[in-house]
């Protein structure tokens, strides 16, 4: 430990101001800001520094995430031999998965960093700490089958169009993980929808077997057809669907971190979760199809619902801040996914346009709950007031 | 013609009369700019050939519509202008929708409602208010040329960045070679969702001021 500090403390000149290297001082700052937290200590006022600082943060996320990344390298695995009828080892299965998620993975970070890498250097300000959270959660909440190039783009994409144009970490709108799976869905549906979940292509001498469907399970209900897995297979994710999303046990898990840590809101988590469940409700009592009349918990162990309610919905920077305001886009973020999913056919899955869409509500509802607010202490002000004169 | 007798000292073409035709294409252009006459740029520029007969029909409503308002400019009661100007333009795009109707009817039938809505597009009104109710014919002219070509040019970009990612084409001929298919590339089919245009235009406003600093404190 102590020789890397001494590292980078013998390098840091080449990178300050008049040092040879002096254009590339903000990724030598990303890097030794990666490695230790800076020693900044307030100078004026009585403020507190957290220890945790940014990166701190997004590492923590990170860690919330390898449940489900380790899940999904394994379930890609377990998928791809189920298809062709093959027993094979646990190993071969984690082998497999690694072989072909590991490429996704890397693609992603290093497109997204190059990017934010290029933008910090030329706008001279700090490389983003969100974006080691965004490259890990775009390879999760695609399809294993999705060409390297379009995962490239769609990094890219998010990261400029998602980030950048409103000024960086901190500033966007938008999720960028979740820009850059609307950004593929819509460029390339044939890519992002159909049998397209498990890795088939297939090695001399295999087969796929006998009436194989790669159908996720909202696809078997949004078309009427084919068996639906059962519930011990949905929540423990042995099931057909984007990398990092089938398990439901492994997202409680890097839930369980999230909320313990203090950094994912319970409070969205939780109202996501009963949106969902109301709405479903709701469509029971009016149920005249089958989708319609499907028990209403099995929304949320389906596709991506506890995924994003878990690691999209609850980004700090897209949700909203205020405490009532957290409860009301949590809620509708559940009511508008299942709704997505049972009354609109074009679309199975509605976790990533509700949340996209409440993200865009998200300012909105923040400002009416601070106005309440404001118009209720006035209220109560103007009582006493009142009171005191008479 | 009377009106250029009246101020022989100005040319035709003098340095005035060519920033009248330059600056609209550059530093105030209708759209990156004023960010005026979105709506038709979302709409129509799926496609660079609907796109260029859209551009071609606003360049010639334009030149025509600020002719005759200059023309008419003193024997226009101040408080019917609107109407008079409504009048113009709308006699123009009827005769615009005709002869579309006459020589290129397919791209016609593909603009649909958007030549009709040429009437509609804010650049054509303001310019009338702002320049050729005050100006004399020839410099009025050229005002609306520039103005149209400031919108045309834009619109032209836009269609052309959408169409090759979008279909791989640029006027209907295919500009992607098939190789590139072969190895694995896909059209990209955002590009041809009306989103993607505003997010065209969003990134040529940001090229724009990057290049020209002068426009980044305007608000």
């Amino acid at each position: 430990m102590k020789a890397l500090i001494n590292l980078v403390e013998k390098v840091k000149p080449n990178f300050e101001k008049g040092g040879r290297f002096e254009k590339f001082y903000r990724t030598f700052e990303a890097f030794e800001t990666f490695l230790f937290v800076k020693g900044d200590v307030t100078r004026s006022g009585s403020h507190i520094r957290d220890a945790i600082d940014m990166k701190r943060t997004m590492v923590h996320v990170i860690i919330a995430l390898i449940p489900p990344l380790l899940f999904g390298i394994w379930n890609v695995g377990f998928q791809h031999y189920r298809a062709t009828g093959e027993e094979v080892a646990f190993i071969d299965q984690v082998l497999f998965g690694l072989i072909h998620v590991l490429p996704i993975i890397i693609v992603s970070y290093a497109s997204g960093l190059a990017v934010e890498f290029i933008f910090a250097t030329s706008r001279d300000h700090e490389v983003n700490e969100g974006f080691l959270v965004s490259g890990m959660l775009i390879p999760l909440v695609i399809p294993v089958t999705t060409p390297l190039w379009m995962v490239a783009l769609a990094t890219v994409f998010a990261v400029i169009i998602g980030k950048e144009v409103f000024g960086g970490t901190g500033m966007n709108i938008l999720n960028p993980a979740l820009l850059a799976r609307a950004f593929l869905f819509f460029a390339y549906p044939s890519y992002l929808s159909g049998e397209v979940w498990i890795e088939t292509t297939l090695q001399e001498g295999q087969q796929l077997v006998d009436g194989f469907s790669g159908a996720t399970a909202l696809a078997v209900m949004a078309a009427g057809e084919g068996t639906m897995p059962s519930d011990f297979d949905m929540f423990f994710g042995f099931i057909p669907g984007s990398i990092g999303e089938t398990s439901t046990l492994a997202v409680l898990l890097g839930a369980t971190v999230l909320i313990a840590t203090g950094i994912g809101s319970f409070r969205i988590m939780a109202s996501v979760f009963i949106g969902g469940l109301a709405m479903g409700l709701i469509l029971n009592l009016f149920a005249v199809n089958e989708f319609m009349a499907m028990p209403a918990y099995k929304h949320l162990i389906m596709g991506g619902f506890a995924f994003g309610a878990v690691y999209m919905a609850t980004d700090p920077v897209s949700a909203s801040q205020t405490g009532v305001g957290k409860y009301i886009y949590g809620v509708l973020i559940g009511v508008i996914t299942v709704l997505i999913r049972v009354v609109n056919p074009a679309y199975p899955e509605g976790m990533m346009l509700a949340i996209l869409f409440m993200n865009v509500f998200a300012p909105l509802i923040d400002h009416y709950v601070v106005e309440s607010r404001v118009k209720r202490r006035m209220k109560r002000m103007q009582k006493i007031r009142l009171q005191t004169q008479a | 013609m009377s009106e250029q007798n009246t101020a022989p000292k100005e040319t035709l073409f003098s340095p005035k009369n060519r920033k009248l035709l330059s600056e609209p294409i550059g530093k105030s252009n209708p759209i990156t700019v004023q960010v005026l006459g979105i709506c038709s740029v979302l709409a129509v520029t799926v496609q660079l050939r609907a796109s260029l007969v859209l551009a071609i029909a606003v360049v010639a409503v334009m030149g025509l519509a600020n002719v005759i308002i200059s023309l008419l400019r003193h024997g226009i009661p101040p408080r019917i202008r609107i109407i008079v100007q409504l009048t113009v333009i709308a006699s123009l795009v009827i005769l615009v929708d005709q002869v579309l109707k006459a020589f290129v009817y397919d791209v016609s039938r593909q603009l649909s409602v958007f030549v009709g809505l040429i009437i509609t597009n804010c650049i054509i009104m303001g310019r009338l208010e702002a320049y050729a109710l005050q100006n004399k014919v020839w410099p009025s002219f050229l005002d609306g040329i520039g103005n149209a070509a400031g919108y045309g040019s834009i619109l032209l970009l836009v269609a052309a960045i959408r169409e090759f990612l979008g279909s791989g084409t640029l006027m209907g001929y295919q500009m992607i070679p098939n190789f590139l298919y072969d190895i694995g590339y896909v059209d990209n089919g955002f590009m041809i969702l009306p989103p993607m245009a505003l997010i065209t235009v969003g990134v040529i406003i940001w090229v724009h001021r990057h290049r020209d600093r002068g426009l980044v404190d305007i608000s």
